[in-house]
This record gives C-alpha cells, structure tokens and sequence, in this order.
C-alpha cells in the first residue's frame, strides 16, 4: 500500500511531462495536428493497422521487472500493448515478435518506409530506460505513418514491480488517441473464484489486473466469499463472507491485510456497494427477513436506512455524480429496477419490460445502467437511466451481474454453464459484437472493475 | 413385488426354525406371527433422543419445507411438516435450532441470498405460530450457494427452493 502511495505520487508529480525525463536524441518537433477527423468513426478506427515493435533501451541494464534487463523488457512492454488491443476487439495490432526491432534514436525519429511498406497505419514507438535508483522511465509515441507524423507521447516513472502498469498507460494512450474515448486498461478487477462441485463451491475473494496478470488471491476459501466490490481508489474491498458462519459484509484493507464489518448488527448484510467518491458504503441488511437498503460513511457513524418497504430492496449503485441511486425491488411482485435520490426520497420503478430486472449497475459515464433481464434466460441488457431504450448485449442461458469498464465503453459480467453450475467471466462491448472470455486460474464469477488508476 | 419377495424370505427362516427343532410339535406351529418376524426392528443403537441424529429420523424428510418460484408462503403441507418439527422442539426444549433458507439457481446472487433470509424467517414465524421460543431459532440464508439437487432443471429446482431445519446438538 505505502509503496503504491509512493508511484501514484510519482505519477502524479512526474510523469506525462516530456521535459522532465531524459529523452532520446535527435527528437522532433511534434505535428500533432489534423488527423482527428479521421478517426472519429468507430467503424473506421476499428480497423487501423497498428505495428507495435519493441520498445527500445538506451543501455541494457538488469531490472526485476525482467530476467532479460531492460531490452527484454521492451519486448516485454510491447507485447502487453499488443494483448490489451487485440485482446479487446481494439484495432488490428501487430506485436513485437513479428517485427523489426528500432534502434534507440529510431524512437523519436521512425523509419516510415519500412512501417509503410508493411501496411501499418499506426505506429508506436517507446523506450524504456533503466534509472539509477532501480525505478524504470517508459516513454510511448504514437506516429500516424501516411502522415508521417506524431500524434500523441506519454512517459511514466514507475518501479519494476509495476512495469506493466507503464504499457497499460501505453495502450490507454493510443485507445484514446485514436478512438476518442476515455480510457480503461490501468485498472483492476476484483472477483470471486471458484473451484469444487456445484453443492459445495468453495468460493474465494480475488484480485487482477485488467488483463488478468498480477493475479492474487485474497482469501483462503475456508470462509464463502461473495459479491466483492473494489474501493475507488483501490486500497480496499467490499465483499460478503460466511467467517464465523453467518453473511456479513466486510471492509478488507489491501495494504494491511485487516478487515472489519461494516455494520454491527446480528442481522446477516448483502449487497456492498461504494459511492463513486468512495466515502459512502451501501449494504443491504435483512431484519426477520425483510431486505432493506442502508448508506453509512466509509468513516463510520450514524446508518441512514433508505428504503422501509416489505419486499426486497437489495443493491445500488450511484450515478456518476452521487445524487441518485438505482437499486432492485421486489415490492411490485418481481424483481424490478428502481431509481431514488441518493437520501432515499423519490422512489420510481423505471423497468416496464415484462420479466424480472436485476443487478442495475450505473455506467461511469452516467448516460446508462447495466442490469440483467430475465425472462427465461438470463441475459446482459443496457437502458437509458430513464428506463427507456432496452438493449441487449448477450444471449446465453445465464448471464448476470454487469459491471463496467472504467470508461462506459465495456462491460464484464460472469456465465453460468447449465447443469455443471461452472462459471466464468465475460466481456462485451456496448455493441455487443465483442464478446470474449476472460482467463482466470479457476472459475470465476461476480466481477467487479474498479477505475482507471490515476 | 417387493411384499412377496418379503414373504418368500419369511417363509424359508419358518422353514429353517422347523428344521432346528429336535421333536415334531404336537400340533401345528402358528402361522408366523409379525411379532415372531426379523423386522428390522429399532436398534438399540439408534439415534440418541433429542439429537439431530433423531430429528432427522423422525421428520423423516419433513425437517425440509419447499417453496414455489420466488414464493415464501408457508402452504398446507409445510405447516404439517412444521407442526412435526414444532413437536419434537416442545418435546427437547433445550434443543435450539437453526433454519436455513435456500434457493434454486436461477435468481441472481444477491437477491438469493434475501430471498433465503425470507424463506428461512417464514419457517421460523410459523414454529414461533406454534408456540416454539423464537430464541431457540436462528436464520441463515445461504442463497443459490449450497443446492442439493444438482441438474439444471424445474426437478432439481424445486428439490432446492427448501428451507431445512438443523437442531443443534
């Protein structure tokens, strides 16, 4: 956790500054004008042919980032790059191990004959440089190849140990460069993992990178884990567990290994949720079996109850801007999506589509709500907060539970195999055309995905 | 098929009695009696009274209520299987109890797990109806976690929307 502190400071301080990292020689005056127009079209940019060769080292000096030193190392950078493109559906990238190697100046000064007569529309270029005190400088240019010119550069100080944060920044860079959007690889994911047979799952809290690498698990599955939720900034996890035999939701501190409850009560707790701002929690508390929805402060103190009805009121999620909250009842019949202000006042039904609403989920970009429609199957839809324009983003016998990139742009939720009960996490994009399957250890479900790391 | 099959065994352990005896009897030996039977009689081995061991045996599959589709209403067959179990609980009253609420598959995770809070409540109210000490029960909602019937179908559904009742030894 301290050392995290230390690099986001870093970040903070150092990077994204041209002039504060010693850059390669013979470097040129950027042209990064006109070619925005070009790339404004989903369909169009979809289809840029990117070539990401190694990045380049000035002095090949050993690093714990790789057994290999510092050129490895930029093989290394350029291969994550590449993953996280192609990975997504992102553009058709074209990584280091089919490519030429660039020498050190080459970085700021491309050979574009040779990436032109090779079809690439897109070029990045990066180096990484070894640093006295054993921290790795990472610098990333972007060159359109027609034009012959640079679009957009970043560099980034970070320690071995988070090297591949450096390329996720890399790859974020050129997503939105070239797509417009915000972007979503510097993030994590917290799930649950899952092994053993369907009646007896052991279940247990985990955490990654957006790509799957810095896997961890959390807890040792002695204890039924569930419904994990990472804080915005993430120090620390919202999850349900049976410790002591009995659900209760827990707040676990990553740097220090501790948790404590969030509520104390000998009333079982689901449901945790976190404000966007992270100084709010939501849980859902069960008293004689009537589920109802509570806020407290991250800090403690005094519980705001915010919904008093018979049914289950159960989940939540903040818009954007904290002022209101989408949650489920079941208070008509079924479970339904419904809006309230973020003190519980103004409570409205917003989904009228037959069937049962579920899990809403609140897209960063505040313009719509995740959630799972059942109607027979189990399926990922998308609505307006209105409860209007109902979109499907997949088809399968049991889908639920979305969450969504830190950029709006994706979602990932989790499948369930019938009969074998076996699970895995998913991702599809707000088209729905991408659809892929995430690698993890074991089974997995009940994905949460945190923000962009600052 | 089954009672005949019964019938044949008996027949041959009169048969074998007969053949043990030294001197024909005088008259003819009664037909065998039930009392004069192997029935798997009771054991003495059985289970301890007032044990979970012995609430089980004799709920015989009724220390388990089920539930229709996202109902929790306790029905006419629940509330016999529940008078059962509310008998025996009046019989041990230092027995405590736990009922645990249950799910099928097919509800999403944080619902199941309110949903089973109910069922596990509803089956608690109608003991405490009854007259059991609400103190003696506790709940537990284990949600769509802990199915006993494993298919992916209305069956197996059905096996596992149930609330069931544990003493606690």
């Amino acid at each position: 956790m301290k050392s995290l502190l230390a690099i986001l400071a870093l970040l903070a301080a150092a990077p994204l500054v041209a002039q504060d990292r010693p850059t390669p020689p013979a470097e040129q005056p950027a042209a990064d004008e006109g070619l925005t127009g070009s790339v404004s079209d989903e369909s169009d940019w979809q289809d840029l042919g990117i070539a990401i060769p190694g990045f380049a080292t000035d002095a090949d000096v050993a690093t714990p980032a790789s057994s290999g030193g510092t050129a490895a190392l930029g093989k290394e950078l350029a291969r994550v790059i590449t993953s996280d493109l192609r990975d997504n559906g992102l553009f058709l990238p074209v990584g280091p191990d089919v490519l030429p190697q660039p020498t050190y100046p080459e970085i700021t000064a491309p050979a574009f004959p040779t990436w032109k007569s090779r079809n690439a529309d897109m070029l990045v270029h990066g180096y990484v440089q070894g640093m006295a005190d054993g921290r790795l400088t990472v610098g990333c240019y972007l060159y359109d190849v027609a034009l012959q010119s640079e679009l957009v550069r970043g560099g980034w100080v970070v320690t071995p140990a988070d090297w591949r944060r450096a390329a996720h920044k890399c790859a974020d860079l050129v997503y939105s460069r070239l797509s417009g959007e915000s972007p979503f690889f510097d993030s994590k994911i917290a799930y649950i993992a899952e092994t053993g047979p369907k009646d007896h799952r052991v279940k247990r809290l985990a955490i990654m990178d957006s790509d799957g690498a810095n896997h961890r698990f959390i807890t040792s599955g002695a204890a039924m884990a569930l419904t994990p939720r990472y804080s915005p900034d993430y120090s620390k996890l919202l999850y349900l567990s049976y410790l002591n035999g009995n659900p209760r939701i827990f707040v676990y501190d990553i740097g220090t290994g501790t948790q404590r409850l969030v509520a104390q009560s000998s009333n079982p707790t689901f449901a945790p949720r976190w404000s966007p701002d992270g100084k709010t929690i939501l849980y859902s508390m069960a008293i004689a079996g009537n589920t109802d929805i509570y806020r407290v402060s991250t800090m403690g103190g005094a519980v705001t109850r915010l919904t008093d009805g018979p049914g289950i009121d159960i989940g939540g999620s903040f818009s954007p801007d904290g002022s209101r909250i989408v949650f489920e009842s079941d208070r008509s019949g079924s479970q339904q999506v419904y809006m309230m202000n973020a003190d519980g006042t103004d409570q409205r039904r917003i989904t009228f589509f037959g069937g049962r609403a579920a899990t809403p989920e609140w897209s960063p970009r505040g313009d719509q709500i995740a959630f799972t429609h059942m109607v027979g199957n189990f399926r990922i839809a998308v609505m307006s907060p209105s409860g209007d324009n109902l979109r499907y983003l997949t088809n399968s016998w049991q889908d639920e539970a979305p969450t969504w990139a830190p950029n709006g742009r994706i979602i990932q939720f989790f499948r369930t195999e019938r009969n074998t009960g076996r699970t895995g996490l998913y991702q599809v994009d707000l088209t729905g055309r991408n659809l892929r399957r995430l690698k993890t250890p074991v089974d997995a479900s009940d994905p949460a995905w945190g923000p962009v790391l600052p | 098929m089954k009672r005949q099959l019964t019938l044949g065994i008996l027949m041959a352990s009169a048969l074998a009695l007969a053949a043990c005896q030294t001197k024909a009897p005088e008259e003819l030996p009664p037909p065998p009696a039930p009392a004069a039977t192997p029935e798997p009689a009771p054991l003495p081995s059985g289970p301890t009274p007032g044990s979970q061991a012995d609430f089980a045996s004799q709920m015989s599959g009724r220390d388990v209520i089920y539930f229709d589709t996202d109902r929790y209403n306790v029905d006419a067959e629940d509330q016999a299987a529940l008078q059962l179990q509310a008998q025996w609980l009046q019989r041990y009253p230092a027995k405590r109890a736990t009922l645990e609420g249950h799910c099928d598959e097919r509800g999403t995770r944080d619902y199941n797990l309110a949903l089973g809070e109910r069922r596990a409540n509803a089956a608690k109210a109608y003991l405490v109806s009854l007259g059991v000490d609400g103190s003696r029960l506790t709940t537990i909602s284990y949600g769509k976690e802990r199915p006993v019937a494993l298919g992916s179908n209305e069956e197996a559904w059905a096996q596992n929307r149930r609330a069931v009742t544990i003493t606690i030894d």
